[in-house]
């Protein structure tokens, strides 16, 4: 039964709410089948003797991940990170402080795997690990977007991702996993994607693509696929083959790879970009799936590979990638592995190959949306704070009109889009409205401000989640855009007479 | 007698509970891998960096700055007052007393206040902030009980109730030397020394574990450089080489 949900109303700033208790409790998303959880080496159900499964997996995870043994001890509870996330701040239910989240599995930790939780229970806060406290890990631990907005902020660090990844990773060994994800990652391992688009429409798609560029700008702008030789290989979150905004994206990297003059090419085997082993905390998984890329990478012979906008992806990618799936060697050492189209898109304007005739965009007023996983969790460039003004660059020297939200809510501060970290499902669409609130608030501030037209993003699930939400706050679905919208359409295409090959004009 | 023999067994115990506790707990943090690098960016990219980033953080609490200016005042307040304090009561272990340490006596006795207003400060923002009151424990208020007790019987002394203070040092340097001394049987000396013990007794099982922890936070003390080296820990290195094999 679809029940109404109360949209937030924005006000001129941001208030922290009075606590609802339990208000979001009966939120969970919808729990994976069991062949789904098989198709990632996961248990299919909740077995009997679940809580010593569940415990000794703790356990392990406490001895594999340092960050989660030292948050575990190390909260004073000073309370600094409680009106930090954008889901509580939206949702208003207490338990959405990343604090309070943590102590979900804290007191579980404590009664467990410390002396203080096993003889004086009352004192410390520890409880049994009932099945009362596993629906609040299923409900709670599916609130939590992976942001990081509240380690930014913590004075240990603490990261409730984190948490977050270790929490899933034990519904997931007592086969309570969640839908969306676990199923999106199984198409990832049959198909491919995200999207489960298999290779002929994929090719199908892509030649379309060629077709309507070539009769909006008379030039013939390709979109290999599977091309052996080529000198990149284009990794991109599925979403940019046909969603909106999605593909103007697309379209936009194509055709700077054009004035490039570089051969590049999509691979069917690696046709996605988001990594979600990351959002069920699954060091196997996100191996499993970061390998593609570089089978891909080996296959096709490439010399780069290249990402495009995605936000949690570019966190796989920049953070893990070398890690999980490195070394890189047979790359061309002369650039970072990877790189993000940003940077590649930047590059070429400092060297003076990219004419951009900012003109075009006159009717766009500009304000760019860091997306969380970019902000908090990666780099572009070679100067920390490169994800910030790296983007802002390409959008300044693509547009006349563009403006910041309020400083609070940009660059490591930005507020998450509220539909991150696997959350972005329908069965949740109340949480994502509701977790939007904060950068919506801001974005209605600026839009009063300075007649904001359109919100620029790097991320697919920024992109889509907007889309879906924006209309909710009175704004049209259709105002966020991709940064290399902005690119492609201001793209000036100059005859090259060394790479005549490129001068297809026709 | 029987005073000063309770008190001394428990100085020993409570010492090698804390050292112990502490080091293992050190132990543990230092050999549970990090199989991923996760700072918080924007970090730094060389370890030249990262330690600067890890001072800004324990000195000047950096983070803690940015996210509330009143738990950061207070949080300041006790911790600073707290060095001082510290520091001042090295002169009950050493003999001669260091010059610096004398120096530092006439601030040091002041910085008691400063303390007790900082935990006061927190310990009403506890009560009175419905989301810190909502994540508190028992065990957070009897914390700051605790500390407020030692931070109490301490200032009593040193302005109101002098204790004799000469032959407590005496007791102090005899314990350390195993040829024990007279405890002065002063209860506001003992209550303050029993909450002293105390507190030594559960930093290693309690949230003040959050002073080791935050040198081992991997959010803050790891180099952004992820692209340049790989980071692979002994337990991910197992899934490669079995992949392979
Ligand atoms: S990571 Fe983001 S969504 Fe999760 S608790 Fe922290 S601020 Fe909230
Ligand atoms: S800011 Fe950090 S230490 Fe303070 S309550 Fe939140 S998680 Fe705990």
């Amino acid at each position: 039964m679809a029940k109404t949900i109360d949209v937030p109303v924005l006000k001129p700033y941001i208030e922290i709410p009075k606590l609802q208790p339990d208000v979001m409790a009966g939120s969970g998303p919808y729990i994976a089948k069991p062949d789904m959880q098989a198709a990632l080496g996961f248990r299919g159900e909740l077995p009997e003797d679940w809580q010593s499964i569940a415990l000794n997996k703790m356990g392990e995870l406490l001895k594999k991940y340092r960050s989660f043994q030292v948050y575990m001890d190390a909260c004073v509870k000073c309370g600094a990170c409680t009106d930090k996330c954008h889901y509580l701040l939206g949702t208003a239910d207490p338990k959405n402080m990343p604090v309070a989240r943590q102590d979900l599995i804290r007191k579980v930790y404590r009664r467990y795997f410390t002396l203080a939780g096993k003889y004086f229970p009352k004192l410390v806060g520890a409880v049994d690990l009932t099945e009362e406290v596993l629906n609040d890990w299923h409900n709670y631990y599916h609130q939590c977007s992976e942001c990081r907005r509240c380690s930014v902020y913590c004075p240990y660090g603490i990261d409730t991702a984190e948490v977050t990844m270790a929490a899933r990773e034990i519904l997931n060994s007592i086969g309570r996993g969640q839908k969306y994800s676990n199923e999106i990652i199984g198409k990832v391992y049959k198909i491919g994607n995200n999207l489960g688009l298999p290779e002929p429409a994929l090719r199908d798609t892509l030649e379309g693509l060629e077709e309507d560029v070539e009769a909006d700008i008379g030039i013939k702008v390709r979109f290999p696929l599977d091309e052996a030789g080529a000198e990149i290989l284009l990794v991109t979150p599925s979403a940019d083959f046909f969603a909106e905004p999605h593909v103007d994206g697309l379209v936009g990297y194509a055709k700077v790879f054009h004035q490039a003059g570089v051969t590049w090419t999509l691979s069917s085997k690696a046709s996605e970009a988001a990594n979600f082993g990351l959002f069920i905390g699954s060091y196997e998984n996100m191996r499993r799936i970061a390998l593609r890329i570089r089978e891909a990478a080996i296959e096709l012979g490439v010399k780069r590979i290249v990402f495009g906008e995605c936000g949690h992806a570019w966190r796989v990618a920049y953070s893990f990638l070398n890690t999980l799936a490195g070394p890189f060697d047979f790359l061309d050492p002369r650039y970072p592995v990877p790189q993000h189209i940003c940077e590649f898109t930047y590059d070429l304007l400092q060297s003076g190959k990219l004419t951009l005739d900012k003109s075009v965009n006159d009717h766009r007023v500009m304000t760019f949306h860091d997306s969380c996983n970019v902000a908090r969790a990666s780099r572009m460039g070679n100067v920390p704070g490169g994800q910030f003004t790296i983007p802002r660059e390409l959008i300044k020297a693509a547009c006349n009109n563009f403006y910041d939200m309020a400083p609070e809510t940009i660059h490591d501060q930005t507020y998450c889009c509220g539909g991150g970290g696997g959350l972005l499902t329908d069965d949740l669409l109340e949480l994502r409205i509701k977790g939007a609130m904060p950068r919506m608030q801001a974005l209605q501030q600026a839009t009063e401000q300075y007649q904001i037209t359109h919100l620029a993003a790097i991320c697919a699930i920024c992109k889509s989640q907007f889309t879906k939400v924006l209309p909710y706050y009175g704004f049209k679905m259709d105002q966020v855009i991709s940064v290399h919208q902005l690119i492609g359409d201001a793209i000036v295409f100059q005859t090259d007479s060394e790479h005549p090959e490129n001068n297809t004009v026709t | 007698m029987v005073l000063t023999t309770i008190y001394a067994l428990l100085f020993y115990f409570a010492t090698a509970v804390l050292l112990f506790g502490v080091g293992y707990k050190v132990y543990q943090y230092a050999s549970v891998p990090a199989p991923l690098k996760i700072p918080t960016t924007p970090a730094p990219t060389t370890r030249t960096g990262v330690v600067l980033r890890m001072l800004r953080e324990v000195i000047w609490f950096e983070s803690l700055f940015r996210a509330n200016k009143w738990i950061w005042l207070f949080g300041m307040l006790f911790h600073g007052a707290l060095w001082l304090v510290l520091l001042r009561h090295v002169r009950y272990f050493i003999d001669p007393v260091w010059t610096w340490v004398i120096l530092i006596q006439p601030i040091g006795k002041y910085a008691g206040f400063i303390m007790m207003i900082g935990l006061v400060g927190l310990l009403v923002r506890r009560i009175a902030v419905e989301r810190i009151r909502y994540i508190s424990s028992p065990s957070d208020y009897l914390m700051l009980v605790l500390l407020l007790a030692i931070g109490g019987s301490g200032l009593m002394m040193t302005f109101v109730l002098h204790t004799d203070i000469v032959q407590f040092k005496a007791f102090m340097l005899g314990v350390m030397t195993f040829s024990w001394q007279p405890i002065p049987p002063d209860p506001i000396l003992l209550l303050h020394l029993t909450a002293v013990l105390l507190l030594m007794i559960i930093f290693p099982y309690s949230k003040l574990l959050h002073a080791p922890g935050v040198f081992f936070s991997p959010t803050r003390n790891q180099v952004d450089n992820p692209r340049e080296q790989r980071h692979i820990a002994d337990w991910a290195k197992r899934l490669e080489d079995a992949s392979s094999s």
